[in-house]
């Protein structure tokens, strides 16, 4: 197994009283790309900051390539940054900004220009580099940014919100182009984000972020599969809530009262953040069906429409079950030939106890 | 890490290294000066020596004085006028500049504004005789066009010619922080305010007014205070009727070789000055408070 | 409704006679062939501007004014950058009562600060010399230089510093490469708005004055000879020219540089 190329071990920041970060323990895998996901505010921008530097901790130690970061300023540490802003420095051109960290490290001036162009080749800006950088848009911006910090072969990138400027064309755009020149160059990416599909197509692994500490680390898959907690499952995704009431372990199976669904015996796997202080069972709005017809599924239950949100491909239904005021959304593929159902109507709902989850 | 070295890394050990030079030498030549001043308003000088003993006598003479109090009270008269006519000079300035000239062209009015205020301020002044004299400007148009016989004499050498002067000379540092105040008032308040149905005059008294009230503040502040200190405008335009407590001060330190009088008399100044201000700016929280 | 735009344009009209008519006076004056400031007019000519040439003892106050100018200018902008560089960036105890210490000469009256500064000056044994009216000047035009110099410094994106760093350059450099460049429009407007505004101070010049006058002092003394005042109409005129050239080349490196900051122009000087 290889050394995992950050390492944070009881980490915490303080700011006056309040604890941005609290006991932050985190690998991060060499060539990944990683994202921390979490609203504003949980801390993750600071995590960020204190890897490249420019915060200090108030407790706890950072490791990057298994070397100890305490007292290595910034500019001599392995990892580089993209700044939400950019930070393009206004007053020099595309190639002086790409420049600037060689300069920094006194390059021999022919490796400068030749590494200068292909970095400037690598993020598709050839013919840029006498540009004014105040004249360049936002996509050229970003560019910039990561043509800059790329340039100088860092172990470890970080990108703070990169994406959060952009219209989301070219958010998208930019995505997909940032996953390609990571598998390009091979380097760690350490992304932060606070817009979690952005997170899901992107990354590697996620680590979801609340109050300074962190709630899951996961791939993609199994963050929106098997979320921990109530929180992490309603952060990534849609997830539907009922009250539910362990009665019995035994073994491998659970005993439990869901409102409105009854008594059910679940795998103790379904509790996927472990079952000790279980007390709702989660089901995502696509594990959900509307039954048309004579279609039947695994288990069925009545419902009342009580309001329908028409968008084109899908259809999101609030429907309202017995013994339960808060309506359920499910999410329904418009196929052809499914008619739309309305506000009132009667709604039989298919469902299975194994898309269950038993969430803190 | 000491606690010790980690506060010399810190945030405001750097910002306090930062300013220090400028705190020192504001320090030195404000807040030492300041506080001798004080000390030699309770000492005393005959001639050119100067006695060390702590007396109040200075403070007796300067507030028990007939003419001191006269000066006194006629300077805190011409500093209010000059305040008051400069802010009511300068608000429908501001706001126009601020409500009425597009987006574009604001910071080429402020420029046009405030380039008087380039030309030299004794050429400034002495200019303000030369348009109000006996054969003046004023005088000569007014002739000129037949509406007086002969040349007014009250409007130089008076308590108005200073008031006018002063009032010309601060005008641009009253509309710049009324026009701050009012770029700041949100549009749609304006528009909320009309939209329930206040005329145009409500709106403006219950919305635009309070809210760029701090400019107004800020600008009474900025003339009133300085203006109190101007012994150069009474000394050319203001005749015997028209000199203000500064000329006194400057008259102790200079001429008078009472230099303990005088700073007596500028700490009084200033006192009283304060104090009028603070009040001033109590009786306007109460009325922001008040419209609320 | 009607009303309104008519009174703004009697009003703002009215105004701004009132305002440049000193202004407007003194180049008039400077060029009419009478040696009586008064209407009406006789002629023009340029005999008064000759008369400058000739005025020994203006060139000594036009020198001593200029190196008091230009030593203020140096000195306020230097104390005005780190002052404005360490309030815009750094949170420190204490931070809003310094600064507002330091911007008190603003709002002080100017006699206080001269008497004042002459109490010192004569306690301490010290001949009154053109170094006392720097040190007033110096106080007086700092918090001009640090109103100008903050709104550069706030302008600056603390991120720019920040990556200057992360790319691997020192504080130092950083300085010097990212921070200084970016700022300089700024510092040469604070330059020349001290320089002006020392150029033009009478009443501290004249409390802190020795034997050798300032050009503002000079003028106070020839106030008192009517021969004089055509010649110095003509000095007027000069000073209002090159005081408002400098103001817009103020203005012009303003400008500019918040063109290069990429950021809005929000306008306004001072």
């Amino acid at each position: 197994m290889t050394q995992p190329i950050i390492q944070l071990k009881g980490f915490d920041k303080f700011f006056g009283d309040f604890a941005a970060l609290s006991q932050v323990d985190l690998d991060i895998k060499t060539g990944e790309f990683f994202s921390l996901l979490g609203p504003s505010g949980c801390g993750k921008t600071t995590l960020l900051r204190s890897i490249a530097g420019f915060e200090t901790p108030s407790a706890g130690s950072l490791y990057i390539d298994g070397k100890t970061m305490e007292g290595v300023p910034a500019n001599k540490r392995p990892t580089n940054m993209v700044f939400q802003s950019y930070a393009i420095f206004p007053h020099m051109s595309v190639a002086e900004n790409v420049a600037y960290g060689l300069k920094a490290r006194r390059l021999p001036k022919a490796e400068i220009t030749t590494r200068v162009a292909e970095a400037i080749a690598m993020v598709g800006l050839e013919g840029f580099g006498g540009r004014a950088s105040h004249a360049l848009s936002g996509g050229q911006r970003q560019r910039v940014a990561l043509a800059r910090a790329l340039v100088l072969k860092p172990r470890v990138l970080l990108l703070d919100e990169p994406l959060s400027a952009l219209d989301k064309k070219l958010r998208e755009q930019m995505q997909s182009e940032l996953r390609r020149l990571q598998r390009a160059v091979g380097i760690t990416f350490v992304l932060v984000t606070h817009d979690q599909e952005e997170a899901l197509t992107m990354s590697d692994r996620i680590a979801v972020m609340f109050d300074g500490k962190i709630a899951q680390v996961a791939t993609p898959q199994a963050l929106y599969g098997q979320p921990c907690s109530r929180r992490v499952a309603n952060f990534i995704g849609m997830m539907n809530f009922l009250d539910a009431k362990i009665l019995s372990t035994s073994g491998d199976t659970v005993e439990v009262d869901v409102q409105s669904l009854g008594k059910l015996s679940l795998s103790l796997s379904q509790a996927t953040g472990g079952i000790e202080g279980c007390n709702s069972a989660g089901v995502r709005p696509e594990m959900l069906t509307i039954l048309t017809g004579s279609q039947t599924a695994e288990r069925e239950i009545e419902a009342v429409v009580s309001e329908v949100f028409y968008y084109g491909d899908m259809t999101y239904y609030d429907v309202r079950l017995p013994f339960k005021e808060e309506p359920i959304t499910i999410t329904m593929r418009n196929t052809a030939g499914r008619t739309v159902l309305a506000v009132g109507e009667n709604a039989r709902v298919g469902w299975s106890a194994s898309s269950l989850l038993l969430l803190r | 890490m000491t606690w010790f070295q980690k506060w010399r890394r810190g945030e405001g050990a750097q910002g306090l290294f930062l300013i220090s030079p400028t705190l020192a030498f504001t320090l030195l030549l404000l807040a030492v000066p300041l506080v001798l001043v004080v000390a030699l308003s309770f000492w005393t000088q005959d001639y050119l020596t100067l006695h060390r003993t702590f007396t109040m006598d200075n403070y007796k003479t300067a507030w028990s004085e007939p003419m001191y109090q006269y000066l006194m009270g006629r300077s805190l008269k011409i500093s209010m006028m000059v305040t008051a006519m400069t802010v009511l000079l300068a608000y429908p300035v501001a706001y126009f500049i601020s409500f009425y000239v597009p987006p574009k062209r604001k910071a080429m009015w402020i420029f046009l504004i405030t380039i008087p205020f380039w030309t030299s301020y004794l050429m400034r002044i002495f200019l303000w005789k030369v348009i109000l004299g006996y054969n003046g400007v004023v005088n000569g148009s007014l002739m000129g066009l037949g509406l007086i016989e002969e040349p007014l004499s009250f409007i130089l050498y008076n308590q108005n010619a200073v008031v006018l002067t002063l009032a010309h000379a601060w005008v641009p540092f009253a509309i710049l922080p009324i026009f701050v105040a009012l770029e700041r008032v949100d549009r749609s308040l304006i528009e909320a305010a009309e939209d329930l149905g206040d005329s145009k005059l409500r709106r403006f008294f219950r919305v635009t007014l309070p809210l760029s009230m701090p400019g107004v503040i800020a600008a009474t502040i900025i003339v009133f205070i300085p203006t109190i200190g101007d012994y150069v405008t009474p000394r050319l335009v203001g005749g015997p009727n028209g000199l203000m407590i500064a000329n006194m001060i400057e008259l102790q330190f200079k001429k008078a070789n009472n230099a303990p009088l005088g700073a007596a008399l500028a700490i009084s100044a200033m006192a009283i000055v304060t104090c009028v201000a603070l009040i001033f700016i109590w009786m306007n929280k109460k009325y922001i408070r008040g419209a609320k | 409704m009607l009303g309104r735009g008519h009174f703004f344009k009697w009003y703002m009209g009215i105004f701004l006679v009132f305002l440049y008519a000193p202004a407007i006076l003194l180049p008039v004056f400077a060029f009419n062939d009478s040696s009586v400031v008064s209407f009406p007019l006789k002629g023009f000519t340029t005999k008064w501007f000759a008369v400058l040439q000739t005025t020994d003892s203006l060139h000594v106050a036009v020198r001593n004014s200029l190196m008091i100018a230009v030593t203020t200018a140096i000195f306020s902008t230097l104390f005005g950058v780190l002052a404005a560089r360490a309030s815009t960036r750094f949170s420190f105890p204490g931070r809003r009562s310094i600064m507002g210490f330091i911007m008190l000469p603003m709002v002080l009256p100017e006699i206080i600060i001269g008497v004042s500064l002459l109490v010192v000056i004569i306690q301490m044994g010290f001949e009154l010399s053109l170094w006392s009216i720097i040190l007033g000047h110096i106080l007086i035009c700092t918090p001009f230089c640090i109103a100008i110099l903050s709104s550069a410094f706030m302008n600056l994106d603390q991120s720019l510093e920040e990556a200057s760093f992360d790319l691997g350059q020192t504080r130092w450099n950083t300085f010097w490469l990212v921070i200084l460049p970016l700022v300089m429009p700024g510092i040469v407007a604070s330059l020349l708005i001290a320089f002006t505004i020392s150029l033009d101070e009478f009443i501290i010049a004249f409390f802190l004055a020795g034997t050798e006058p300032t050009l503002p002092v000079y003028i106070w003394g020839q106030l008192r000879f009517p021969q004089k005042l055509p010649s110095l109409m003509a000095l007027g005129t000069i000073l209002l020219v090159l005081s408002i050239s400098l103001l817009l080349i103020a203005d012009y490196f303003r400008r500019r540089g918040v063109r290069k900051t990429g950021i809005e122009n929000s306008g306004g000087f001072l």
